[in-house]
């Protein structure tokens, strides 16, 4: 069976509009998140991580749009339109489209919003990127909570390998928006300052938006620098609770271990780990508990929620695509926020932005519902 | 030539009338849909108190599943390795209307976190996998209609790459108390009813 390698792709977010500019501003320190006090945006004053609205509109403006697209709509047009250019592959009837998201267009629900409700189906919003590059293809929308966007990329690789295209684009992609906002904020689970994930110290998450975009192909043809193949995938429910993770991190746990399996690696071989890490003190928690009882308690891991809050339904292709810069710039990206470990199980946190060999890494994400994927790539290059 | 897969059993829930393999189990006159679920529930004898603090799309999807699955004699004693694909068109709308009617008055503002929850259309799949202790394959996908092929080709997926042994899968969609729907269907290496696209479509129409 032909590899399958996660290729060409983009980052739209509060800390640039390319993957390079982005993870530049991580390896410089910097963190997009800020304090938010802006009514029109949320009540109470939060903290954040928001893509520029005039940069937005501007970069989008360059794609000479014709109709009028809802603010998630043009981050994931602006996002997919550099990844199919940079790809240069033709829209056939062998390339697929997979679209990502918690919750799309619900700003639309908004009383001020120009768009109809019906904007907020998620196949309209599937309707909206596909017509607007003509993909031959219908898109496949995939709304799983928090694993959504790694898990596109592990359906995006089924899919090819099972023959049914040769290559996916996936545009995954949430906003924030007063419905997140006001719902996480019931659970008292908002932070009013940085996120700290995996700290002793940590005070809750923050909520960002970002638009990622990648290839995935089976075609050695098409291999950006940053290519990495997929070694392995598995996803697992917790099957304990729908809006607390496992104890015992076992959802977790399995995920990994038949991504494992399938990739006919040892955890030892591991080079390092993008954890989800949203600093609740159950996640990290659940994390480090599944983390050792898969042997990996000393491998290099970090959050980027330090840097981009949780983008929800984007994160786990954001931060994908972060970790295939890790292998290509062999760096290790220090995890933002971070300073004593409080969870009760060892983890090797990174402190310090660094270079170091890497050859192979492990993504991860959780989320409500219990769904829990895990994912290993491999440099292709 | 990858391998074929069957259908082994299947569960409708529209219009009133609840349904195991083309057999009417329940049927009533409610007018509604919250009735209608809690009487037909009542009438399979489940006892599982979780069920009254579910939203309507995890109401239908988790009757629908507990009566494929209890037909087939899976209980929670043994680990089963069932997958769930579900898919559906209006994702988690109806309850998302719901939080966004407590956000919308901010001097009568009151979210809450027991309704936000289900603002996510795969918290109905953490229902049934929760009951049956399922710690499976998992994956929620929103099309315009219903998408028979999709449905085919990913369950063979899971099946041929033995990321599970049988695969629940189908439509579940909450549109409103008048409009909804459950088509669910298991799919495993025994069964009667070829697992194609046709015979999909066939069943969904029944």
């Amino acid at each position: 069976m032909s590899k399958v390698h996660v290729s060409y792709n983009n980052i739209v977010s509060a800390l640039g509009f390319s993957t390079d500019e982005v993870v530049k501003n991580i390896a410089a320190g910097q963190s997009g998140l800020k304090v938010i006090d802006d009514k029109k945006i949320f009540q109470a004053p939060f903290c954040g991580a928001l893509v520029d609205t005039e940069k937005l509109q501007m970069a989008f403006d360059e794609l000479s749009p014709i109709y009028q697209y809802t603010r998630l709509e043009q981050m994931m047009i602006t996002s997919l339109s550099d990844v199919i250019k940079a790809s240069g592959i033709k829209l056939n009837d062998r390339v697929g489209l997979i679209i990502s998201s918690t919750k799309g267009n619900i700003d639309v629900f908004e009383k001020n919003n120009y768009f109809d409700n019906h904007r907020a189906y998620l196949s309209k919003l599937g309707n909206q990127i596909n017509a607007f590059f003509n993909f031959k293809n219908e898109a496949i929308v995939v709304s799983n909570a928090c694993v959504s966007g790694i898990l596109a990329v592990s359906i995006a690789k089924r899919y090819i390998e099972h023959g049914v295209y040769d290559h996916v684009f996936i545009t995954s992609g949430d906003i924030v928006s007063k419905f997140t906002l006001s719902g996480f904020h019931s659970f008292q689970a908002l932070s009013k300052a940085p996120c700290k994930p995996y700290d002793a110290n940590r005070i809750g998450i923050n909520i960002g938006e970002v638009a990622a975009s990648a290839l995935v192909t089976n075609s050695e043809a098409h291999l950006s620098e940053d290519a990495v193949t997929i070694l392995g995938d598995g996803s697992s429910n917790d099957a304990n609770h729908i809006s607390g993770p496992s104890r015992t991190g076992e959802g977790l746990y399995r995920s990994m271990k038949s991504a494992f399996k399938e990739a006919g690696i040892s955890s030892s071989e591991i080079d390092y780990i993008s954890a989800h890490g949203t600093a609740t003190l159950f996640n990290d928690e659940m994390e480090a508990i599944a983390f050792n009882r898969m042997g990996l308690s000393t491998v290099p891991l970090n959050s980027l929620k330090g840097y981009f809050g949780h983008t929800l339904g984007a994160s786990g292709l954001l931060e994908t695509i972060v970790g295939m810069q890790s292998l290509k710039n062999q760096t290790v990206y220090k995890s933002a926020g971070f300073e004593t470990l409080g969870v009760t199980q060892p983890l090797n946190i990174i402190e310090k932005t660094e270079e170091k060999p890497l050859q192979i890494f492990l993504k991860t994400a959780s989320g409500f519902g219990g769904c829990n994927t895990a994912v290993i790539f491999k440099k292709s290059k | 030539m990858s391998q074929s897969y069957k259908i082994k059993s299947f569960c409708h829930i529209e219009d009133n009338k609840l349904s195991l393999n083309g057999q009417v189990l329940y049927a009533d006159g409610s007018d509604t849909f919250t009735e209608f679920i809690k009487a037909a529930y009542k009438s399979e004898n489940t006892k599982y108190s979780k069920f009254f603090k579910m939203d309507s799309l995890s109401k239908l999807a988790f009757l629908a599943a507990d009566v494929l699955l209890k037909n087939e004699n899976y209980t929670t004693d043994e680990e089963q390795d069932i997958a769930i694909v579900f898919s559906n068109k209006s994702s988690s709308l109806n309850t998302d209307k719901k939080h966004q009617s407590t956000i919308e008055d901010e001097s009568n503002y009151f979210p809450s976190p027991a309704v936000f929850v289900y603002t996510l259309p795969n918290i109905c799949i953490g229902e049934i996998s929760i009951k049956y202790k399922l710690n499976s394959e998992n994956s929620f996908f929103i099309f315009d209609r219903f998408n028979a092929l999709h449905l085919k080709t990913y369950s063979d997926i899971l099946l041929s790459k033995n990321k599970a042994k049988e695969v629940l899968c189908g439509w579940v969609d909450f549109e409103d108390e008048k409009d909804y729907k459950a088509f669910l269907y298991l799919v495993s290496s025994e069964g009667d009813i070829d697992n194609n696209e046709h015979k999909i479509n066939k069943l969904y129409n029944i």
